[in-house]
């Protein structure tokens, strides 16, 4: 092991039943240096972080540590910690009904001289870590009451407050705006200029250009290069990752300004959930496609909960179709033709130890009711056609879901409401934690469905993408919706308007 | 090798093992276990015993697993149900305030009904305070298991009731020219309504959707609190039944012994049967596979003379084992285990 690395992985294999989720990866993380891992979803990124913090075990192949003797064996994140490396899993791995401060410190809580927690300077500290980080929140309160890019900033803070040598971020910023990663970078690279090695998972590729100094891409488990960020253009990466040429991304903006059909679709007024929406109205044609922008907890995901009744609505009025309908509960929804893709995938979509099938014909059943059944063969027939049709990436239909990928499990959860034929499609974050190439993919099944005649609202962090698929965008601001802007609109148009620029 | 792996994953590995190591133990100690004979024109024998005297704890298993998956907890009143539920029906009876009767002052069946209605208000009350006011389960069903008894006895107004008209015996017994105990034809019954009902509606579906991720199921479209209330009317319904045969056996409602700690026994079925106590997926056959090898333990305990109080005792020894062979730590130790070997013959494979 040479003198300024950190770590060194070698030929790492770990096999789960029925995958080769590593096979033979490494892994070269030097002192001061970012680190991007990359590879599409299923690659083994997070496998291969998990092997090393301990949270699973390899099965075969050696891991050097900086200031440790020999091959070292973590048997639990603990041990981890203890040869500093800290890690930020993909999955947020807080506790939700702890305050943020406890959360902060668990298992290192501050004491008193009598040893108890020292819950003033405790909730004092936490207070300051999270105002270095530029969030302003009350650190006394339970965790579950914030959203989840605030639940991931703490769990960032966590790992970035105790003293460590490598850190690991997995994905990361899946869930924060850009205001929120511009903060995260300037931590990572403090902490870069203290010497400290960062290894960081991020499927936005303008972020690893940002900040990163060297590229380990990873496919099928496999180790596929190591490279300093000069010697890899993005256009090399994405060929790496996938491991063959890619034709440009931007190219499936749709031709020309299309005819909006005049038929309305879904029509809102003063629709409002007390405490997370303020009234709001909307309207949406049908084959639109409408973003909804803003930054985080502006009310983009509140507002479109309230549309289709996951928060029922307490004021307004809605019209499907020029009808007037009454939304109880998602239920009622659903059997007006409305389909919500959760952004809270683990939450509010997954069900987890259930089958891949079970997943996909979940909302259809539910529509039928509980006395008509789908008959099997007719479950197996669309989980078949979605499992092809998405290129879901499963062992087999009978798979539990919780075994795929992240990407893959938001391909089910798509699969589920498409299964539906829904008139009125609403995706909130649906390309979150998602390659680069399903993202494309997405974006052009969004403009097909468009083209067929349904709506869609899209909600995404990226910009861009909507930039790409929206002909119009409503934009959010505290809970409030304050302006829709359409025609010709730019990345700049719309951050001003997100920002509120005239005022 | 292989197909023995493939065996031992099976849900109903488990269950059918216990099952079979009891029996094999019986077997070596006496050999006539297994004899069936007919005495007084009825079917006699260790095994028709245990399929007899096994069925109050196999329909209360059926009831349980559907609340366990549905709610990853356990309903305790189940017991303290039965005995309410036959409290119920003797009072209505015989009427009010009697002992003994020879004499029905309702038609039968409607006494029977009544008690089993009882027996689903409880699981409606369990259910609203599970589904509706989120209490815990376990919290929540302590209510009626400490009140059901107490209400059972004011029913009977304090005494236990004798209902001394034939037809009332035969649930719990034989009918006239039947060889076969009706508590097995019961048992049957509710098992066979319960498990096509599963089969031909979606219910199983959403039971475990709802007890996997409730939120995730009702934006799916599903009604979880809804579903997890009908989960425990289902199991009140079942403990009336249950209540039904138990005080038929006995002709008379004995609030204080019947169904005493029959709620430990249907909750020992359902984890035996390989269901998880955290909840989510289930299997109903393993469930009733584990009443009788339940059933069967204890018989055959009682058969070797050990004490109905000691009995107990091994049933616990019983429950350790199987949760901690169910453990998710125990388990990711087996599942890394096999995992390593494959990954070690696959190295192998790729040297050759
Ligand atoms: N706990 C697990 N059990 C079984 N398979 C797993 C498990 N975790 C990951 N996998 C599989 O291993 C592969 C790599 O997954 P992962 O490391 O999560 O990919 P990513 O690069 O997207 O982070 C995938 O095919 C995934 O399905
Ligand atoms: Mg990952």
């Amino acid at each position: 092991m040479e003198q300024n690395e950190l770590i060194v992985m070698r030929d790492i294999v770990k096999a789960f039943p029925g995958v080769m989720a590593l096979n033979h990866a490494q892994l070269t993380l030097h002192k001061g240096e970012i680190h991007a891992l990359m590879g599409e979803n299923g690659a083994g990124k997070s496998t291969i972080i998990k092997c090393l913090t301990g949270v699973y075990e390899r099965d075969a192949g050696e891991v050097y540590v900086q200031g440790v003797e020999g091959n070292v064996f973590n048997h639990s994140t603990e041990d981890a910690q203890k040869i500093g490396i800290a890690t930020v899993y993909q999955e947020i791995n807080l506790c939700p009904n702890l305050s943020v401060a406890e959360n902060l410190f668990i298992g290192r809580e501050p004491v008193t001289k009598l040893g108890t927690i020292n819950w003033r300077a405790m909730n004092k500290k936490a207070k300051e870590i999270m105002d270095g980080l530029g969030i302003k929140i009350d650190v006394t309160v339970a965790l579950e009451n914030y959203s989840l890019a605030i639940q991931q900033m703490i769990a960032i803070a966590r790992a970035v407050d105790m003293e460590c040598k490598v850190l690991i971020l997995d994905e990361p910023t899946s869930s924060l705006d850009d205001n929120e990663v511009e903060k995260l970078f300037d931590v990572m690279r403090d902490l870069k200029k203290k010497g400290v090695g960062i290894i960081f998972v991020t499927h936005f590729l303008e972020q690893v250009y940002a900040v990163c100094d060297r590229i380990t891409v990873m496919r099928n488990g496999g180790f596929v290069g190591d490279y300093s960020i000069s010697e890899l253009p993005r256009v090399k990466l994405v060929a790496a990752m996938l491991g063959k040429d890619f034709d440009d991304l931007a190219a499936i903006k749709p031709e020309g300004t299309q005819e909006i059909d005049p038929e309305i679709m879904l029509k809102a007024e003063g629709l409002s959930h007390k405490g997370t929406i303020k009234p709001f109205d909307f309207e949406i044609h049908k084959g639109e496609v409408v973003g909804v922008t803003g930054l985080l907890g502006s009310g983009r995901s509140e507002m479109v909960r309230c549309i289709y009744g996951a928060d029922k609505s307490q004021t307004g009025k809605e019209y499907m179709k020029g009808k007037e309908i009454n939304i109880k509960s998602p239920l009622d929804s659903i059997k007006e033709g409305m389909a919500y893709l959760p952004d809270d995938r683990k939450a509010d979509g997954c069900i987890g130890e259930l089958s891949v099938r079970d997943n996909i014909i979940l909302a259809l059943q539910a529509r039928n009711g509980m006395f008509k059944k789908v008959p099997r063969s007719k479950q197996i027939e669309i989980a078949d056609k979605f499992i092809d049709m998405l290129q879901i990436k499963t062992a087999s239909r009978e798979t539990p879901l919780s075994q795929l990928s992240g990407g893959n499990q938001q391909k089910v959860i798509l699969a589920r409401w498409l299964c539906t034929h829904p008139d009125f499609l609403i995706l909130d974050e649906p390309t979150r934690g998602i390659d680069i190439g399903t993202k494309t993919e997405f974006q052009k099944l969004i403009l097909q469905f468009a083209k067929e005649g349904m709506s869609v609202v899209f909600i995404s962090s990226e910009i861009e993408e909507m930039l790409r698929t929206c002909t119009r965008m409503c934009v959010m601001r505290d809970g409030e919706k304050v302006d829709e802007i359409e025609g010709d609109m730019t990345q700049e148009s719309v951050m001003s308007a997100i920002a509120g620029g005239e005022k | 090798m292989d197909k023995i792996k493939k065996l031992t994953k099976q849900q109903l590995f488990l269950p059918f093992f216990c099952l079979l190591i009891v029996l094999l133990i019986n077997l070596i100690k006496s050999p006539t276990f297994f004899n069936i004979g007919i005495q007084h024109g009825v079917l006699y024998g260790r095994i028709i015993d245990i399929l007899n005297r096994g069925s109050e704890i196999a329909i209360l298993a059926v009831g349980q697993t559907l609340v366990v998956a549905v709610s990853a907890g356990t309903d305790i009143s189940v017991g303290s149900v039965m005995s309410l539920s036959a409290c119920g029906t003797c009072m209505m009876l015989a009427g009010y305030g009697v002992n003994s009767t020879t004499h029905l002052a309702v038609p039968m069946g409607v006494g029977i009904l009544f008690g089993i209605f009882l027996g689903g208000l409880c699981g409606a009350m369990n259910g609203a305070l599970v589904a509706k006011l989120k209490i815990q389960p376990m919290v929540a069903t302590l209510i009626l298991f400490t009140a059901a008894r107490a209400v059972g006895l004011l029913l009977c107004n304090n005494q236990i009731t004798y209902i001394r008209y034939e037809p009332y015996k035969y649930l719990g017994n034989f009918i006239p020219g039947c060889p076969i105990p009706t508590a097995i034809f019961v048992t049957i019954a509710v098992i066979a309504v319960v498990s096509i009902f599963l089969k031909k509606t979606a219910l199983g579906l959403y039971i475990q959707s709802a007890g996997i991720n409730s939120r995730a199921a009702r934006i799916a479209g599903i009604n979880s609190a809804l579903i997890c209330f009908v989960c425990y009317v289902i199991c009140g319904l079942c403990a009336g039944i249950a209540g039904m045969v138990a005080s038929s056996r006995i002709y008379s409602a004995d609030s204080n012994n019947i169904g005493l700690n029959y709620e430990l026994d249907a909750i020992l079925a359902v984890a035996l049967g390989g269901n998880s106590l955290g909840g989510g997926k289930f299997n109903l056959a393993g469930s009733v596979i584990g009443a009788y090898t339940i059933q069967a333990i204890t018989t055959t305990l009682l058969a070797m003379g050990v004490s109905t109080d000691q009995a107990p005792v091994v049933k616990a020894i019983i429950v350790v084992i199987i949760v901690v062979v169910q453990a998710p730590t125990f388990k990711e130790w087996i599942a890394n285990n096999e995992a390593k070997r494959k990954a070690l013959r696959a190295e192998g494979g790729q040297q050759a």
